[in-house]
């Protein structure tokens, strides 16, 4: 039972990775006993699954993912969502509402109209029907002020980092508050502009040298040299 | 006819740009040339100059075309009017029509479409200079767009022709050749899984010279997909390492 590849080594779609008793991981499918590889990607081996982590790649809907959203349509008793999917999702009045829409007096474009970005959960998707958002939860709902942020949505695990750790530190560096959409979309809000940028300015080194080891050290090293840079002038 | 024919292949039997029976123009092949399609790939074969640009997998326009079970793969072919010596209407003509059917079929196979049902992907092909093998070179750099817009795919897809100049089986044909040789034969393939996905002849030949000359066109195609993986390689340079976290 062979492997065709060192672990970590780029492949490309078809390349024959394995052949035997492997199980296919993401983004690898099996024909009969030989697996091969369905995306550019860094292959990786662990015990008898082999899994490669796409370079390039794009939102699949799954149901519970937070993403952040663009209305681009108003419906007659919904909004219609553009999440950076393969499909655009479905924003129900009466969710927003949290109650019985009543055609006759709720007007739709003035709760949200098209261009209004959202943070929603996907309450429900299949292959059969378009995915489905709720705002019925705390930190969810109309975005009113920030920064947006969009990343390949293959780099979000990196931004997170392990258990959160590169979240949390950028968080805890630059005093904002950041919501990751699984979709790639980021939002970053703080308390001033300088805050903001500094902190999209780390997301897009990580983004940069996501594939490299030991980041999470020179993206601390990096907050660190920039928040020095910026209080010197008002020491002289 | 004859007189015309015996300029194809000296007496080195070399052809008129130089080559031997069984070698390649020389090819270029780049990833992610253009930033607002998903994906995108350019290829220099020879004289041949192509862009190849994907979108999706997205929403289908006009939705009533919307498969319920799989993606629906949309293939524009279109040659530019400067492509060609003499000017060519941009309208879309019946070879280009045809064309574009001939690579949609070739590239199906390669592509995971019934994973993303209710979706389109779009193919938009723009041949910038021809110099005969555009169906070729256009499937190559297809093939890499598809990739690069990061659609899951069983095998890259690779093609070459192969055909018959003054009664001997040449590989990868230009433009004179094509029009004043004997015959033509594309082929397109998926090397890895072994499959051809293309295979088309114009003119006549024998039973063994047909054979001989989809082997010639299937060493091509190898030598292709070495430089096409190359190629979608490069443009992630110096990843190495990736650093698998949940």
């Amino acid at each position: 039972m062979p492997t065709f590849f060192e672990k970590r080594q780029i492949v490309t779609p078809g390349d024959l990775v394995a052949e035997g008793d492997y199980l296919a991981g993401e983004n690898t499918y099996k024909e009969g006993t030989k697996l091969y590889a369905t995306r550019i990607g860094i292959v990786d081996y662990e015990n008898k699954k082999v899994t490669v982590v796409a370079l390039k790649a794009f939102y699949v809907p799954k149901s519970g993912d937070i993403v952040i959203g663009k209305i681009i349509e108003v419906g007659f008793n919904g909004w219609t969502v553009d999440i950076n999917a393969p499909y655009v999702a479905i924003l129900r009045a009466s969710d927003v509402l949290s109650r019985p829409f009543k055609p006759q007096q709720d007007d739709l474009p003035q709760v949200l109209d098209a261009g209004d970005l959202i943070v929603a959960k996907i309450a429900s998707y299949d292959r059969t029907h378009d995915p489905q958002l709720t705002v019925g939860e705390p930190g969810l709902g109309k975005i009113t002020r920030g920064e947006i942020l969009k990343v390949t949505p293959t780099k979000i695990p990196r931004v997170i980092g392990r258990k959160g750790s590169m979240i949390s530190l950028i968080k805890q560096e630059t005093n904002c508050n950041i919501i990751l959409g699984l979709n790639g979309v980021i939002l970053i809000t703080g308390k001033t502009i300088e805050d903001e940028q500094l902190a999209i300015r780390a997301i897009h080194k990580i983004e940069e040298e996501s594939h490299t080891s030991g980041l999470t050290d020179r993206i601390t090293q990096m907050l660190k040299e920039e928040k020095s840079k910026r209080e010197e002038p008002k020491n002289e | 006819m004859n007189d015309k024919s015996e300029k194809l292949i000296d007496k080195k039997g070399l052809r008129l740009d130089g080559r031997k029976f069984d070698e390649l123009r020389p090819l270029k092949l780049e990833v992610g040339v253009l930033p607002n399609a998903n994906g995108s790939a350019y290829i220099e074969h020879g004289k041949n100059k192509i862009v190849a640009g994907v979108f999706g997998p997205r929403e289908v326009h006009p939705k009533h075309l919307t498969l319920q079970d799989r993606t629906l793969l949309k293939c524009r072919y279109h040659m530019a009017p400067f492509s060609v010596q003499e000017r060519k209407s941009p309208a879309p003509s019946r070879r280009e029509v045809e064309l574009s059917k001939v690579i949609r079929e070739s590239l199906e196979p390669a592509i995971f479409l019934e994973n993303y049902p209710r979706t389109g992907i779009d193919v938009f092909i723009e041949v910038l200079q021809a110099d005969g093998g555009t169906r070729c070179a256009s499937i190559t750099a297809a093939a890499l767009a598809l990739a690069d817009a990061g659609i899951p795919m069983r095998d890259l897809v690779v093609a070459c022709a192969a055909g018959k100049v003054d009664d001997t089986i040449v590989l990868d044909l230009m433009d004179e050749e094509d029009k004043l040789g004997m015959a033509d034969v594309p082929v397109a393939v998926m090397p890895n899984l072994n499959e051809i996905t293309l295979l088309q002849m114009d003119g006549i030949l024998t039973m063994d010279e047909f054979e001989s000359a989809v082997k010639l066109a299937l060493e091509g195609c190898k030598k292709i997909y070495e430089m096409q993986k190359e190629a979608l390689k490069t443009k992630y340079v110096g990843i190495k390492e990736v650093e698998v976290e949940e």
